[in-house]
């Protein structure tokens, strides 16, 4: 299980866990603002992501949000677990509630990438 | 139209921020959406105890010798219904047959009424029911900025009340009783919005947060929760209770939105009654439905598909708990869908399959009710 610490972060709050093979899912304060999750559409494995655009749904009872790619690259496998159980992506968004990998095709772009401080420090400006 | 007014908050209001409520801008009240979580608050209520701020609700007395009389005229339903120490759910009809509001009329004395009325319609209806006074004998008053409203809700919650209010716990369904708490004049009516057993306690603001606090000290054995808008939707939505302005409004009609029991057509002529007859005899073009499905969750304003026609859209829709799994109601044409009926509903751009329910959606304590 990857600490907070070790992941990079979007604005749009979601997480990505760099390498060959990139791992991607939503940080623990979004699965907090979206209350309980209930339902989740992923991408398909083979997918073409495009960075910053949507590519999974999440829906909590609340509401419906999307979740976008962090950086673009191809879908090399999806967490299955999470549709059956979307409960996971509230009890452990960084671990088993992880949504998809991907085969990254500019790593440059993760540069963009907020890394946990930052990332802390846009959580706590954008509650103001 | 400018909505940049200043938000009004309840009386309960730093009392929810206590207990962790999050707080959201609700037609203009500050209300919690949720405390712990919607699904933890809907097992709760559904289960054991539940209770919720629904002081943004309306208080508005009909007092006097016409009082009856009045609410007759203004009244689909039948106030005969509701003799002294009961209440009648009922729709306030406009002469199209449309809703004004769906209200709870109590029948407190023989010339004394308390009316339950929608927060976002509460001076529409107070002066809807002004206005048809006439030459009746008659007062009308809105109380709504006089009162508190708690709900106390679940199977277990007249457990809590054996000490508390005893006389509440032989209130049928619809049954009010006056008391005196904690030296104010209160209401306690067994009634809700959530298709479970319990209560509701109508006090003045000075006597409200006590009133919170001792239910939550009685309901401590249950684990009683402090629950918000959320659970309030997800669990009258099961029930299939209509929400004023999102399922039924001043231009769709009591036999339109399927409570064709609130009608009562044999009671005298009353506002709205030629249009209802009419719609009786030759039925209705359309009718609220509902829905099930899975594979997402449908949201008010997804539209409805059948054959390949779009036929309806969603007025209300989320996610149950209870059934685990999308619902919804929309009203549809053609009006008369079996239940099983194949449906598409359209979300985030992709058609999921669905299927006409019976309604309501789920049956809770409220509906198979005896009082003790």
């Amino acid at each position: 299980m990857p600490k907070p610490e070790e992941v990079k972060y979007t604005k749009t709050h979601e997480w990505l866990q760099l390498g060959a093979e990139a791992i991607a899912g939503i940080s623990d304060h979004a699965q907090h603002e979206m209350g309980d999750i209930v339902f989740v559409e992923l991408p398909k494995v083979g997918q073409k992501l495009e960075k910053e655009k949507p590519c999974a749904v999440v829906e909590s009872v609340k509401s419906a949000f999307d979740i976008y790619a962090p950086i673009s690259g191809e879908v090399t496998a999806v967490n299955g677990a999470v549709t059956g159980e979307p409960a996971l992506l509230n009890q452990s968004p960084l671990d088993a509630g992880w949504l998809f990998k991907m085969k990254p095709s500019d790593p440059a772009e993760a540069a963009a990438l907020m890394d946990w401080a930052a990332y802390q420090e846009f959580v706590k400006q954008s509650a103001h | 139209m400018s909505t940049a007014t200043t938000v009004r908050r309840t009386a309960l209001n730093e009392t929810m921020r206590k207990y962790g409520g999050k707080m959201v801008d609700f037609h203009g009240w500050e209300l919690p959406i949720q405390f712990a979580g919607i699904l933890k608050e809907h097992e709760a209520v559904r289960n054991s105890a539940g209770i919720f701020d629904v002081s943004h609700m309306g208080q508005v007395f009909v007092t006097g010798a016409d009082a009856f009389k009045l609410l007759q005229k203004t009244n689909a339903n039948d106030l005969r219904k509701a003799t002294p120490g009961k209440g009648v759910y009922s729709h306030v009809t406009n002469e199209n047959a449309g809703l004004v509001d769906d209200i709870i009329a109590f029948c407190l004395a023989a010339d004394r009424y308390l009316v339950i009325v929608n927060a976002t319609t509460s001076t529409k209806d107070y002066e809807w029911l002004k206005g048809h006074i006439g030459r009746m004998r008659v007062k009308v008053e809105n109380k709504s900025d006089d009162f508190s409203m708690v709900a106390i809700q679940g199977p277990n919650v007249p457990k809590m009340f054996e000490i508390f209010a005893p006389e509440a716990l032989k209130l049928p369904r619809f049954g009010i009783v006056e008391k005196d708490i904690m030296g104010e004049h209160c209401y306690i009516s067994r009634t809700g919005y959530t298709g479970e057993d319990g209560f509701e306690i109508t006090a003045p603001h000075s006597v409200i947060n006590r009133i919170w606090e001792k239910m939550m000290e009685l309901g401590r054995p249950y684990n009683i929760v402090p629950c918000g808008l959320g659970a309030r939707d997800t669990l009258r939505l099961e029930s299939g209770y209509l929400l004023y302005g999102q399922d039924v409004d001043d231009f769709h009609t009591t036999y339109e939105s399927g409570y064709g029991w609130v009608v009562a057509l044999d009671k005298g002529d009353f506002i709205g009654r030629s249009v209802l007859a009419g719609q009786k005899a030759e039925g209705v073009k359309r009718r609220l439905t509902g829905l099930t499905l899975t594979g997402g969750v449908p949201r008010p304003g997804c539209k409805i598909f059948m054959d390949g026609r779009q036929i309806g859209e969603l007025a209300s829709a989320t996610y149950s708990p209870t059934l685990k799994k999308g619902i919804g109601m929309g009203y549809m044409v053609p009006p008369d869908l079996k239940p099983g009926t194949p449906l598409e509903v359209e979300i985030h751009g992709r058609r999921v399959k669905a299927e006409v329910a019976r309604m309501p959606f789920h049956k809770g304590t409220a509906f198979t009710f005896k009082p003790s």
